[in-house]
């Protein structure tokens, strides 16, 4: 293995990248992707990133923080760096979540529980630098030092580690090498949360130095807040690209489909993940139809932000967070609609459903469901017709973890999945032990460098593994594969990790969303609802 | 010298005890943080426990309502707190270091506990004492007591070279952790030295307990013995200054992080705390946060910096 990093080497005054990954040392992946050298090479950082940016961690690079001029320069954003730590461990800044961050500083027993659990670490080669509790025993140091003013004592008892700024540069990176997935806290003995750190880490970076991705702030929320969507879509345009959408639904499936908008006092408020509009537009459209079959009265909302369920403050920033989940409700007030209902998307569901509960009070405070719930009741109380001899090909669900281990909803996308894929078949491990796709936290929308080559060798890897093991019975090209994915972040992830390694023209191994399976099965929808040639 | 070591184990067991009521009322008194639950959840409905479901499970779930089911509950407390079943399942090596070093303290507590009744039954019912009541705990207690003793010390050590020689511990065992384990090691060595070297007539364990409750002060203790006693009185009074009271942090990061899926109902008494959360003023110094010190985190989330921009 490539040099070991060492918890003082992020203090290193150099440059120098402190890991460098080889294709030989990451983890084996199964037939066919079995050989490391057929592997793609990973592409260099250009000069001109390297010499402008803070790229000193590892490989890639995806904030792309400049490289301050002067010494002065360094100070200066070591001490804000310093404030926002103190920041983390006020209430009146950080009430949100500091009670589960002190515990998780004060207990760790450095058992390394936590790191067999993660797929980063494991699909790294056990890499040191990605081990969940590098970034935690650094945070934890600083705080007992920092924020708690140990003096000699406090560093015999929880180490010392020395801050400056190429630390401090690093520790940002650092923060956007993980997943936020918390598999490792799902297994940690005492209850600390190293996925929790990184998280903070984010906040501090973009709420006390204005630090973060551009994907997830500029490109994201902030994007959502000034126009109503992340993907840049005003109501107007939204209205017009949904109104292509039924169009071509009806055409597709010989189903009038009509989607209603601005509906007041409706059943239900169907927030989609905007991304599907755009990239997956089958998958809004396929709602529409099973939505209309069943007889539900629902609608969609045109207010700022309420066609849009994303929420990327869930990953990086309160203010944000906050801000888009009261939009979410503010939509759902107006419409006086009886309940939100969350569209496939797994970190949607966690903000609006779990995260948000402790953020929407009085009026806002709006009930919020699943839509795997309410596919569950469709389908499996005979709203709709079905014919699961349609479906009749190799499926595998992936279990979104913001949706499965931080939410608790497991069993409805399953009983569905059960009752129409006639050849069904779990990935291991699944459930609440699911292994993350590799895009989540932002990930599957970050791209910026060679970051894509990180997030498909490294955060993907395991998701990759456990695809290629479910399928091993079957992966001839003749037949058709499917990844039931009911999650627009992971879709993204799977679309590009499924491309990235020729999946699709090597193995058809397809992926897409529950409700596609759910009308591709409809008796009253013309055959061939999933365009497996579409490619 | 015998007032002294009584009076070490009478402190030392008080500032235990306070050294964790601090702790408990620090993490007590965090506010009530976003909700922040894992699954599987024990306390949610027995069949969904089994597949790690919630209440997010149920079609329309706030109409229904929620029992919280605290055999669940037990059903991975008690395991986890006994056998240290995460470790077992998780880490198998580590746990067989740790599991013979927290058993090993669970059973000297025990035997604590047992010495205690033995002596205040000694004071209050000595014809008890004298027949076979006496005899089974004079037994169990020299059971629990050898067996523990010697299950924490083997912990230890075995701690101890791990955390020397592996890897994977090595890069995060700071002086601390060491110390730590060597003090767990010095002060149960030397008691058990103290009890095997013992002269004739020396009082025991049950004795010494004896002595310590009516604080008699003429009791001839072997140096050794009491030196034993003194370390394991500091040892007591030291760990709730240390990650090691991680039981008082466990209850915590359990029951109100990992399992806390309290809803937030109209009108409930979470209702009222996010409240007044929502006056605090957050000084967070990014522009886009809009916070200034003055503004509350209620005016904060309310404000769109944005609103009417072009793209
Ligand atoms: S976070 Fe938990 S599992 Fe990981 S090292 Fe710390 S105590 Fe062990
Ligand atoms: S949250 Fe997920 S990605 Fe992050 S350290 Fe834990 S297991 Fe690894
Ligand atoms: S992208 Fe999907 S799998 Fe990955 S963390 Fe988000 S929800 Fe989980």
């Amino acid at each position: 293995m490539s040099d070991r990093a060492k918890l003082n080497d992020m203090s290193r005054p150099d440059r120098r990248p402190l890991t460098h990954l080889k294709n030989e040392e990451l983890m084996p992946l199964p037939v066919p992707l079995d050989s490391p050298e057929k592997d793609h090479a990973w592409s260099i950082l250009s000069e001109k990133v390297v010499s402008s940016v803070e790229c000193g961690l590892d490989d890639t690079c995806a904030l792309n923080i400049p490289q301050p001029k002067t010494k002065e320069e360094e100070e200066a954003l070591v001490k804000k760096f310093l404030s926002g730590l103190d920041k983390l461990f006020q209430k009146e800044n950080n009430w949100t979540f500091l009670q589960p961050l002190i515990l998780t500083m004060e207990h760790c027993a450095k058992c390394q529980t936590c790191s067999e659990a993660c797929h980063i670490y494991e699909a790294s080669g056990n890499n040191e630098l990605y081990r969940p509790t590098f970034r935690s025993e650094i945070v934890r140091r600083l705080y007992f030092k920092h924020v708690k003013h140990g003096g000699l004592l406090s560093a015999f008892e929880h180490g010392d580690v020395k801050v400056n700024w190429p630390l401090v540069a690093r520790l940002a990176e650092l923060a956007y090498r993980c997943n936020l997935c918390r598999r490792c806290a799902q297994t940690c003995p005492i209850g600390c949360d190293n996925g929790l750190v990184a998280h903070e880490l984010r906040k501090l970076f973009s709420q006390e130095m204005g630090i973060s991705s551009k994907e997830c702030h500029d490109n994201g929320s902030v994007l959502q807040l000034k126009v109503g969507s992340s993907t840049g879509m005003s109501s107007l345009v939204v209205k017009d690209n949904i109104e292509f959408i039924d169009e071509d639904m009806t055409e597709k499936t010989g189903v009038k489909v009509e989607t209603p908008w601005d509906v007041e006092g409706a059943d239900v408020l169907l927030i989609h993940n905007a991304g599907e509009i755009m990239a997956w537009p089958e998958n809004p459209g396929a709602f529409a139809v099973i939505l209309n079959a069943a007889g539900i009265k629902w609608t969609l909302s045109s207010e700022l932000a309420g066609y849009d369920s994303i929420n990327y403050g869930l990953w990086y920033d309160d203010a944000q967070f906050a801000r888009v989940a009261i939009k979410h409700a503010e939509a759902a007030k107006k419409l006086k609609v009886k309940k939100i209902v969350l569209g496939e998307c797994g970190h949607a569901h966690k903000a609006l459903s779990v995260i948000a509960d402790r953020v929407l009070t009085g009026e806002l405070n709006i009930p919020r469901e699943s839509s795997m719930t309410l596919l569950r009741d469709i389908v499996m109380n005979g709203r709709i017709k079905l014919d699961p001899s349609r479906n009749d090909f190799p499926v595998t669900l992936h279990d979104p973890c913001n949706m499965v281990r931080l939410m608790g909803v497991v069993e409805p996308q399953r009983e569905v999945v059960r009752k129409i894929c006639p050849k069904f078949r779990e990935m291991e491990p699944h459930g609440v032990d699911n292994y993350c796709c590799g895009g989540g936290s932002g990930f599957a929308i970050m791209s910026g460098n060679n970051f894509q080559d990180w997030r498909f060798h490294v955060s993907g890897r395991k998701k990759m593994e456990q695809v290629l093991n479910a399928f091993a019975d079957c992966l001839d090209p003749s037949i058709n594969k499917y990844i039931c994915a009911p999650c627009s972040n992971c879709k993204g992830q799977f679309r590009d990790m499924l491309a990235y390694y020729e999946m699709w023209e090597k193995h058809h191994i397809l992926y897409g969303g529950l409700v596609e399976l759910i009308v591709n099965a409809m008796v009253d929808v013309k055959p061939g609802f999933i365009e497996w040639d579409w490619h | 010298m015998t007032a002294f070591t009584f009076s070490v184990l009478y402190l030392a067991l008080l500032f235990f005890a306070a050294g964790c009521v601090v702790r408990a009322v620090m993490y007590a008194k965090q506010p009530l943080h976003l909700r922040w639950e894992i699954y599987p959840v024990p306390h949610e409905e027995p069949s969904r426990v089994k597949h790690g479901g919630s209440y997010f499970e149920e079609l329309n779930w706030w109409k229904g309502s929620h029992k919280s089911y605290m055999a669940g509950e037990l059903k991975v407390m008690v395991p986890e707190m006994l056998f240290l079943k995460a470790l077992f399942e998780f880490n198998r090596p580590m746990w067989l270091r740790s599991f013979p070093f927290h058993f090993g303290l669970y059973l000297m507590i025990g035997t604590c506990g047992l010495l205690v009744a033995a002596a205040l039954l000694g004071i209050w019912a000595p014809a008890l004492m004298a027949g076979g009541l006496g005899v089974a705990l004079h037994a169990l207690y020299m059971a629990a007591g050898i067996a523990g003793t010697a299950m924490a010390l083997i912990g230890a050590l075995l701690l101890l070279v791990a955390r020397l020689t592996d890897d994977k511990l090595k890069t995060y065992t700071v002086a601390g952790d060491i110390f730590n384990l060597v003090f767990f090691i010095a002060a149960f060595g030397v008691l058990a030295a103290g009890y095997l070297t013992r002269g004739e007539g020396a009082p025991g364990p049950a004795a010494i307990v004896a002595g310590l409750l009516k604080f008699q002060t003429n009791m001839e203790m072997p140096p050794l013995m009491a030196a034993g006693l003194v370390l394991c009185g500091l040892l007591a009074a030291y760990i709730p200054c240390t990650h090691m009271s991680h039981f008082v942090g466990k209850y915590f990061t359990y029951h109100s992080v990992r399992w806390n899926d309290a809803v937030n109902m109209p009108g409930s008494s979470i209702e009222k705390k996010l409240m007044e959360y929502l006056t605090y003023k957050p000084t967070w110094s990014s522009p886009h946060v809009t916070a200034d010190g003055k503004r509350s985190w209620a005016e904060v989330a309310t404000t769109n910096p944005w609103q009417g921009e072009k793209k």
